[in-house]
């Protein structure tokens, strides 16, 4: 027997577009809760910080918070059905707001599967997890402000960071420096972070071509080198989670998730808010949430009024997508024995003699594995221009027999 | 402090501590080994990728960067699962 809850208003995501989303709701509506797979909310940018003002606030309302709870699968009516540890829960909602965030984009490059080798973000969870960097050489590449923020984090916990490197252009950068100039608080932000990384080189135009044990090789204007490091942390911006939405039946729109004025999507009565409607980082993320939350309790006049921020923070996006755009070079980097998709070891040159995603699968095995394509997809879509668009229950793997009864 | 087990080496951890977290104290950077053999260890941090994957009290394919830490635990990392 599957435990069942039931809810007035579902938000999944504990992230800040969540948070407020469920804060929001809170306000009116008879029950709302939080369903997220981490053991404590916060999503990645909060995570490990309880003292976050929307952490409190969820906190301290009667919004209930079901941690270490995975959505795996939609089974037909308006429910969800999750794992919490080995046991299946069933959780219907009303109305359901998704505010599923984004993970790291990664780039096959020769040595990238090597252990030393990690996420930006991900290297970042990993030490606010516990894990020791202090004395540790890291160098943190890839593309966008992540990386800047993941490079101060580091030093402050001890790593000796030994450089920045960033894919963008040096003119694409300032460009962003000077929007990032305009607003107060993104600005103080810089500031601090500048102060955080003073001495730390920032390389622009700047990205590796190859990962070894103990170096790294880096290309910059046409010269190649290697630097020594005992960790490189490398992502590529962000790409949405819209496997939910996918699920659900969402309509997507340019790899996002589509939503109307009031954060629905195309699905009746199922909202969407932060990054898997386009990227553009925590502050964008809350007031959507918070729009999502009047909205999914019949509060149109104090959804409108929030309008206005919104539309900032999208101008904030177009900027920052606009300024850390990938180059194309990024994508001559994998070899035909690279692998691309790490969960069933699949090469680079195997999946290039196909044309479309499905006969990736069925031909290689390309993004069968555990992660779904999570890591792989995004990484075939930058390479070949071919969208790994299928998404079936359960969106992550259970124990066997936990779905038996749904499925 | 708590306390568990990685390949049968007793590591004390702050409450709160992930998994993925101690067998990297613990020494260990292997955590599993790919189809093709190769070790893996955490890569996204964040519970995506499937790379941390440890043996949990007998349980295998466990997300370690998802999992604190709880008293007594024991975890086993690819070294001693495959040899």
């Amino acid at each position: 027997m599957k435990d069942s809850l039931a809810f007035e208003i579902v938000v999944v995501g504990a992230g800040p577009a969540g948070l407020a989303a469920a804060c929001t709701a809170s306000e009116r509506a008879r029950s709302v809760a939080i369903v997220d797979d981490n053991p404590a909310p916060g999503g990645q940018i909060w995570r490990g910080e309880a003292r976050t003002p929307w952490i409190e606030r969820a906190r301290s309302s009667p919004v209930q918070l079901l941690t270490e709870t995975q959505v795996v699968a939609s089974p037909g009516e308006p429910a969800l059905l999750a794992a919490r540890g080995d046991r299946p829960v069933e959780i219907r909602y009303e109305k359901l707001i998704l505010a599923t965030g984004a993970r790291e984009r990664f780039l096959p490059f020769p040595g990238w599967t090597r252990p030393n080798v990690l996420g930006a973000g991900g290297l970042q969870a990993l030490v606010k997890g516990g894990m020791p960097i202090a004395g540790k050489r890291v160098i943190v590449a890839g593309s966008g402000p992540l990386l800047l923020a993941v490079a101060a984090y580091l030093r402050r916990q001890g790593a000796k960071i030994a450089m920045v490197a960033e894919q963008a252009s040096r003119g694409a950068v300032l460009k962003f420096a000077r929007t990032v100039a305009r607003s107060p608080s993104k600005l103080m932000q810089t500031l601090g972070l500048m102060r955080d990384l003073a001495g730390v080189p920032y390389r622009t135009g700047c990205w590796p071509v190859e990962a070894a044990q103990g170096e790294v090789k880096f290309r910059r204007g046409g010269r190649t080198w290697s630097e020594p490091c005992d960790y490189l942390a490398c992502g590529f911006g962000l790409v949405p989670n819209t496997e939910l939405a996918a699920l659900l039946g969402c309509t997507s729109q340019d790899g996002f998730v589509a939503v109307d004025s009031r954060q629905q999507t195309t699905q009746p009565g199922v909202y969407c808010a932060g990054e898997p409607t386009g990227i553009g980082g925590a502050g964008l993320a809350i007031v959507e949430g918070r729009i999502a939350g009047y909205s999914a309790t019949g509060r149109p006049d104090e959804a409108r009024r929030l309008f206005a921020e919104r539309d900032r923070g999208n101008r904030f996006r177009i900027k920052l997508q606009e300024a850390f755009r990938l180059r194309p070079e990024l994508a001559a980097l994998a070899r035909p024995e690279t692998i691309v998709c790490r969960c069933e070891d699949v090469s680079f040159g195997r999946i290039a003699e196909h044309r479309g995603w499905q006969a990736i699968k069925m031909q290689t095995r390309c993004g069968m594995g555990p992660c779904q394509a999570r890591i792989c997809g995004p990484a075939v879509d930058f390479l070949l221009g071919i969208p790994a668009d299928s998404v079936r229950p359960p969106i992550f793997p259970v124990p066997a027999g936990l779905l038996a009864e749904d499925l | 402090m708590v306390e568990i087990l990685v390949n049968g080496k007793v590591v004390r951890v702050a409450p709160g501590t992930t998994v993925a977290a101690a067998v990297l104290i613990a020494g260990e950077e292997r955590f599993r080994h790919s189809v093709r053999g190769e070790p893996r260890g955490p890569l996204c941090g964040m519970g995506i990728c499937f790379e941390c994957c440890v043996t949990i009290d007998g349980r295998p394919n466990l997300r370690s960067c998802q999992m604190p830490c709880r008293d007594g635990m024991e975890v086993v990392t690819a070294v001693f699962n495959e040899g």
